[in-house]
Formats: C-alpha cells, structure tokens, sequence
C-alpha cells in the first residue's frame, strides 16, 4: 500500500490493443485517495477499456499499471444474469465478498431499493437493477470503486440523488473513485479531475480547465463549455433541491 | 453388509449423487453440458488404458479425462473453431479411439455395455472406497473454489475486476469433472454421466430461488433417483445407468408442475 501519496491506481503510457486495433492508447492517469476521476469522451473512445485496464481485467496491455489495493467495488457498464440461475438481490451483495446483514441492509437503503431485498435479479427494471449494482460495489467499503455509467437507466431524480450518494461515499469512506458518465453537468461538479478520450487522452485537468480546452470544445461543442458557468449559476437552488429529494 | 452387490450399489450411487448434484448446477449455469459429454466420451480411452497397464479404472479415467480437458483449452486457444465444434471433435475421436484400442486387445473380456451404460453388479468395495474418498476431495475442493467460482459464473470481469482469480477457479473446476466422471463411470455408464450432472440440477433449477437452494435441492434430487432408479433396475433387471437417469427424469418431470403453479400465481 502506498500510503505516502494515497495513489490507489495509476495508469502510466497504457493501451490495449484488440486484433490489431488500438482501442485505447497513451493514457495515463492516477486515482488517489478520496479523489473522483471522471473519464468522459465519444462513444467507442476508449472508457470502458480504461477503467478495465485500470482493474487488471485485460492482461496483454502496454504501458503500465500500479495497483495499490485490493478493495475494489465495480459497477460494470453492461451485466446479463442468465436465467439458469436463480438469483435473489441478497444472493448477488454477497457474490464477492462476505458482508454482514446489516452492511447489505444499509447500503440497499442507501441506493433506496431495501424494498427489493429478496425479490429475483431477473425480474427488477434497468433503473432499479443498476441502483443494486451500485449498492454492491458501495456495501464492500471499497478502498477504489469504478463506475462505468453507474446511473444508466435511472430516472432524473434518482440520478440526482445517487450522484451526491456517490460523492459521499469519497467523503466518508475516503475511497477514491473512477467514473465514466455522459452526464456533463455532473462531471463538471462534482469531480476533481476529468480526462477526456478519444483513443487516447485529449486533455485533462481540473474541470474548469478541461471546459476551456479546444480538443474539448471540438469533441463536445462549444455549448458544453458553457455548462459549467451555466450550472454554477444554478448552483444553490439545486442543492436545496436535493435536500427535498432526499426525504423522499 | 458391503457383502451384497446391491448394498454396495446403493453406497456408490448416494457417494456419486452428494457430488453430481452441486457440481451439477455449474454445469448448468455455465452451460458446460456438452463440455461433460466430451470428457465422459473420451473416458473410454481411460478405461482401455486401466485394462492394459492394469491400472486402477477411476485412477486411470480421471488421468485421461484431465488430460483431455487441458488439451481442449490449448486448442480454443490456438484456433478459430468454435467451442461446440473443438467439442465434437475432441468427444467422438475420443470414443472412436478407445473403441479401436478395445478392439486390438482381445486378450480381454470387455462388457461394452456394462461400459456405456453402467452395471451395478461391477461395483466393488475398492470402488467405494474410491467414491467416497474421492467424492469427499471434490466436495471440499469444491467449497473452497465455491466463492470465487460463482462470481465468475455470474461476470466474470466483476469476479475478475474485485480480486478473485477466475481463471483458476475455472481451471480447477475443470479437474474436479474430470474427477466427477471418473469415480462415476462404473455406476452409471459413460455414455449417461451427463445426465445424472444435468437433470438434477435441471430439476432443481424449477423450484428454487437461491443458488443454495439449487444445489441442495440437486442432491436430493441425485439421491432420489439412485434409490429409485437402483431398486427398479434390480426389480426389472435393467442395466444401472438408464435405470437412474430414466428416474431423474420423472422427478424432472414432476418439477414442470411447480413451474406451472409460480407461473399461474405470476399471473
């Protein structure tokens, strides 16, 4: 463990190359501790194969990476559960780690589907399916939690709410985290570094500093810069928003 | 009281099914059936080389059955084929070759269909010993692969991603068929080990709701269909093998029923 920096995960000059195609080059990139990276970019531009190299999933990459821990929560992008299995959501909290009662009851709630505790995986929505995988990558206290469009298929207010659950968790578990989302507003809020791709890093930084970039500009249009002003304007009436949302 | 031929059938069948039947539901969720077919088939190249070196047969299948596993995850390796066709490929030559060998050795009496089909009067004490011994093994491997292997059954990039090791867990379970097949091959025939795998857990998948319950539900299911199978086959003096799978399947069909009422409760 490398305590003296925090780094979690580090990405130095990585790739990965898939019959003979780069989908992903030159990246490089650090989690640390209590820090959220956001990867955004086009589709096909790479972010899933990041965050699948930054978890040692592919093995034939270049470049390298350092991984410092070993508790990791992953929420996948996509997930099939086949029907031969007869899976319940509290069989699925424990699939990778054994975890007390009351741990998979708090984190169930937290994600707002305790409801669903011992209904089958096959039978639950998209929206309420992802709230469970969140809920398993979270209920693990993870030291680094990997988000691959965690909130897909959630409706608008839960997206909201989930988000700030999400910021949370890298307040209190100080557990750094690696986030894809197509959510612009989100990512320009509440991350403390964004890398876009395109095959490999366009630009990267603070938020602000990406929202000026040109690459950025180009791959994104020039009405997402404007996003960040405009959502800072907004800044205090959404937060007492989310407040109400959350007694809910 | 390991005297009777019956009674030693009846310990060799309970040893198998308390280790077909968990090990049964994973080949089912991971749609390995025809993976249990091609190292069943190639089994009787096991048994040809248990009669000429005069080795144990359990030993000597196992032996066979391992090394046809790891040849076939060398050649999805290295070709284009697709699974089933590596599959195929692997399971008749396997058979076709034993057939061939048995034929050149006929300075020995083979019951071929004792073979295929399994023949409860072959049972010996030796084999029990072997069965439950061996049964023990793979259900304590078994359990100790158990977390890391019904996660990558479930994702493998998830299993992968938080820590587990799932090619290993994978590599090991290959092992424990190879294992399963050898310690049942006398009972119930090589041609019909996949049945007593498939239909089991197949049966179980119809009325539970838990992975655990499924496997438990599996062995009861397995040790069902030995007695019953077991006894009808004595009674009507059919070989062992079609006897007990022929049993599984009534309880299979039994269990259609169940679906049929969650169904109607659905709606």
């Amino acid at each position: 463990m490398n305590t003296e920096n925090n780094i979690l995960v580090k990405l130095h000059n990585a790739g990965f190359k898939q019959n003979n195609k780069w989908l992903v080059e030159g990246v490089s990139l650090t989690v640390e501790k209590g820090k959220i990276v956001t990867l955004i970019g086009p589709n096909g531009s790479g972010k899933s194969t990041t965050a699948k190299i930054a978890l040692g999933i592919y093995k034939n990459i270049e470049g390298n990476v350092e991984k410092y821990t070993n508790k990791v929560g992953y929420v996948p992008q996509k997930i099939s559960i086949d029907w031969t299995l007869p899976l319940r959501v509290c069989d699925f909290m424990l699939l990778t780690e054994s975890i007390s009662e009351k741990d998979i009851d708090e984190a169930l709630s937290l994600t707002g589907v305790i409801h669903l505790k011992n209904k089958n995986l096959g039978n639950l929505s998209g929206g309420e399916f992802q709230r469970v995988l969140i809920a398993r990558a979270i209920s693990k206290k993870p030291e680094l939690l990997v988000l691959d469009e965690p909130v897909q298929g959630v409706d608008y207010t839960g997206e909201i709410a989930l988000y700030e659950l999400i910021k949370n968790i890298s307040d209190t578990l100080s557990c750094g985290i690696l986030l894809i989302s197509h959510d612009l507003h989100t990512v320009m809020t509440a991350t403390d570094h964004v890398v876009c791709l395109n095959g490999h890093v366009c630009c990267s930084g603070s938020p602000m500093d990406v929202a000026k970039n040109n690459e950025y500009k180009a791959l994104f249009g020039e009405k997402a810069s404007q996003i960040l002003t405009v959502y800072e304007h907004k800044h205090d009436h959404v937060h007492s928003d989310e407040g109400e949302i959350k007694k809910n | 009281m390991f005297d009777d031929f019956f009674v030693r059938a009846l310990f060799a069948g309970i040893g198998i099914a308390f280790v077909t039947g968990p090990l049964g539901c994973f080949v089912v969720w991971r749609r390995l059936s025809y993976f249990g077919d091609t190292l069943a088939h190639s089994a009787l190249l096991g048994v040809t080389m248990a009669y000429t070196l005069d080795l144990n047969i359990a030993i000597s299948v196992f032996l066979i059955s391992s090394v046809i596993a790891l040849i076939l995850i060398q050649l999805q390796k290295k070709t284009n084929l697709p699974g089933d066709a590596l599959l195929g490929l692997l399971a008749h030559s396997s058979l076709a070759v034993g057939l061939v060998v048995i034929g050149f050795l006929t300075f020995i009496r083979f019951d071929i269909m004792g073979l295929l089909f399994g023949d409860i009067l072959a049972v010996t004490t030796d084999d029990l010993l072997i069965i439950w011994t061996g049964g023990a093994l793979i259900l304590l491997v078994l359990k100790l692969i158990w977390k890391p292997l019904f996660a990558s059954t479930v994702n493998y990039e998830l299993a992968e991603a938080e820590g587990l090791n799932p090619d290993r867990a994978k590599a090991i379970f290959t092992i424990l068929m190879a294992a399963v097949i050898a310690i049942s091959i006398k009972m119930v025939g090589l041609l019909l080990i996949t049945g007593m795998l498939i239909i089991p857990a197949a049966m179980a998948r119809n009325i539970s709701d838990s992975p655990q319950k499924m496997v438990i539900f599996s062995i009861i299911g397995g040790l069902l269909s030995v007695v019953l199978g077991l006894y009808s086959s004595l009674e009507f003096n059919t070989s062992s093998g079609p006897s007990i799978i022929a049993a599984a399947l009534v309880l299979f069909i039994l269990s259609l029923f169940k679906i049929k009422q969650s169904i109607k409760l659905k709606n």
